[in-house]
């Protein structure tokens, strides 16, 4: 089953005893069936809280807002058991860090037959059969001796074609990959981003991507939202935001992305400034402090959603339509 | 783990010579002539004369536990002073009766405290959570004397439901079983409280972890990632500490012995105490002390069988 996926004016807060952090502010992201669509940004820009709240895990101190709507089904308004019936069946996420994604002292297998528990048609032999040919297809030679294996006794890459097998098992319509790569050296890296190119040419369900990595997602996605305190400040096909960036942070991101480094540097550059405290976020443009060419509405208006082309929008004074 | 296993029988070894040496160390030390105290005022030089030969007190302490440990590889624990049966005997005729009190309680308490500990995670923040938490601080508090008390009187002089004193009929299932539950209760309602408190603790430090995301992340049903997810890992503090508690469980077995008058190792080694019949307290502690490393051995490796990054720890 595959279907649409929209989530509209989604602003995300998490109460903490120093207030409350405005993580998410008026998110509005679509994709289709068949898309990869990547979410790029600095770290602490709210990437894992959108795709946290896309596949229904925020923590309990969350706060949520607006819709996400997937399949016709309005996730933010949904009882807690329907929730649940959706996470990993409809909806799987692939977290962040492999070494820690696995239970420790059960074996994969064991995990792996678990994390099917949807599939009530199939008996235990027939998942880990299931299981072995999964493993297989995502490039780890002796399946059947791996599943006997606990998950310190393999390497982060491996670990983390467990992740992946792991989600394919559920045959999700949504998939979310959070940081596929952060955790791994470079041969790692290109060995995953590899695999997951290999996947979508037979997947037609949806894949997200999270990314700090700009490589990774030009690589990876069809469309890219760019992220920056919470906000999406620019949305667009891979080429329009790679070749034609309108707003000034993606302008800056690309500028700092070391893949435009053939020769390696003693130091990256950086954007200039730091991410503007979420718990009171500024009136006006998020980016304003940090921008380049701050115009006199920046600092107290907040900007227009400037449609750029049919897909290509960006949130800046800045940039006329 | 081979080498692991022979490394902590070596330790046990080591701990129970220790423990002997103290013990043979403290009655050389203690104040008053042993052979006295037994015999009373009335005793003749003779009669003291044979009593402290008979007990090796004449011996310089070295030699006395030379001796004991040279006899007990043998299986010789040495005489009652008074009755002159084998100390093995009595040993033996005691201990089921204690075995039996101390496994009843340790099972209760952690078939009861284990399922109590889930059930305030799995419920955490109810008044179900609430409940468990008063109660189980309300228990640990309570110390055992009382609910032995206040059992025997509520069971078995107003209600009469439960006999009071002894173990029960030899051969009869039903009335031991019967004579079994004060007692057990006594033992381990206080671990009850603990186990479930220890259980909530670990859980709920374990249901913060990565990989409980993960299970959460695959739609997995709240109560199996509790009982087989976190309980796997939060299992294994509770673990050590019942090990280590079972040292004061088999304490407060003598101590439970003497209020019910249940035939066993406590009420054994009391009495040996009080009639100064020194190779019966040898014997005894030599065995429980025994029983006791064992246990702490068992603890550990199981915890390893569990945990298989302990287990790589550990392989040889
Ligand atoms: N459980 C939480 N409680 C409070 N604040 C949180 C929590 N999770 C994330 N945050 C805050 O929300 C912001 C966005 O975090 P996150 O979504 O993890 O960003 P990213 O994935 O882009 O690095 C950060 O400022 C972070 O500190
Ligand atoms: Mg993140």
């Amino acid at each position: 089953m595959t279907g649409s996926l929209a989530a509209r004016d989604l602003s995300v807060r998490y109460e903490t005893l120093h207030g409350s952090v405005q993580a998410l502010r008026h998110v509005d992201i679509e994709a289709h069936p068949g898309e990869v669509i990547g979410i790029v940004g600095e770290s602490g820009c709210g990437k894992s809280t959108l795709v946290t709240a896309l596949a229904n895990l925020l923590p309990a101190n969350a706060r949520v807002e607006g819709s996400i709507v997937y399949h016709g089904v309005d996730l933010v308004n949904l009882d807690a058991h329907r929730r649940r019936l959706l996470r990993g069946d409809e909806i799987a996420l692939v977290s962040q860090d492999p070494m820690t994604a696995f239970n420790p002292v059960l074996t994969i297998g064991d995990q792996l037959v678990d994390f099917q528990h949807h599939r009530k048609d199939l008996d235990r032999s027939q998942k880990k059969a299931r299981i072995a040919a999964m493993l297989t297809r995502v490039g780890i030679s002796d399946a059947e001796q791996r599943m006997k294996s606990y998950p310190h006794e393999l390497s982060g890459g491996m670990r983390q074609r467990m992740a992946i097998a792991a989600a394919l098992l559920t045959d999700p319509g949504l998939l979310i990959a959070d940081e596929p790569t952060t955790a791994l050296d470079v041969t790692m890296e290109a060995q995953i981003i590899h695999l997951l190119r290999e996947l979508r040419r037979e997947y037609n369900g949806i894949i997200i991507v999270v990314s700090h990595h700009l490589g990774v997602i030009a690589e990876l996605c069809d469309r890219v939202y760019v992220m920056y305190a919470g906000e999406v400040v620019e949305g667009g096909e891979v080429d329009a935001i790679f070749h034609d960036a309108h707003h000034p942070y993606t302008r800056a991101l690309l500028a700092c992305d070391p893949a435009r480094f053939p020769d390696r540097l003693e130091r990256l550059p950086t954007i200039p400034g730091t991410l503007p405290n979420l718990t009171e976020p500024p009136a006006g443009c998020i980016y304003a402090s940090r921008c380049e060419r701050t115009l006199e509405p920046c600092r107290n208006v907040v900007p227009p959603c400037v449609k750029l082309s049919a897909c290509h929008i960006a949130r800046c004074h800045g940039v006329c339509g | 783990m081979l080498t692991y296993a022979i490394k902590r029988i070596g330790l046990g070894l080591l701990i129970l010579t220790f423990v002997m040496v103290v013990m043979y160390t403290a009655v050389f030390l203690v104040p008053g002539d042993p052979a006295s105290v037994a015999l009373g005022p009335r005793a003749t030089p003779e009669l003291k004369k044979m009593l402290i030969e008979r007990m090796g007190l004449d011996q310089p302490v070295w030699w006395q536990i030379v001796e004991f440990f040279r006899n007990a590889l043998t299986g010789n624990l040495g005489y009652d002073v008074w009755s002159n049966r084998p100390v093995s005997t009595l040993v033996m005729e005691a201990l089921p009766n204690t075995l039996v009190l101390g496994v009843t309680s340790l099972a209760a308490a952690l078939l009861i405290g284990v399922p109590l500990g889930c059930l305030s995670v799995v419920r955490r923040g109810t008044a179900a959570d609430a409940i468990i938490g008063v109660l189980s601080v309300g228990v640990i508090a309570v110390p055992s004397f009382v609910v032995a008390i206040y059992s025997l009187l509520l069971f078995a002089v107003t209600l009469r439901w439960l006999p009071a004193i002894g173990a029960g009929e030899t051969g009869d299932l039903v009335s031991q079983a019967k004579a079994l539950v004060m007692p057990a209760l006594a033992i381990a309602l206080g671990w009850i409280g603990y186990i479930a408190r220890m259980v909530r603790a670990s859980m709920m430090e374990v249901m913060g972890e990565p990989h409980i995301r993960t299970a959460r992340s695959f739609g997995l049903p709240e109560w199996k990632i509790v009982s087989k997810y976190a309980l796997r890992i939060a299992i294994i503090p509770t673990i050590s500490l019942v090990a280590v508690g079972l040292g004061s469980i088999l304490s407060s077995a003598v101590f439970v012995e003497a209020v019910f008058a249940r035939p066993g190792i406590g009420r054994l080694v009391t009495d040996a105490v009080n009639t100064r019949n020194y190779p019966v307290v040898m014997g005894t502690v030599l065995i429980m002390t025994a029983i006791y490393v064992s246990i702490t051995i068992a603890a550990d490796l199981l915890i390893a069988r569990l945990d298989p990054r302990v287990r790589d720890v550990f392989r040889d």
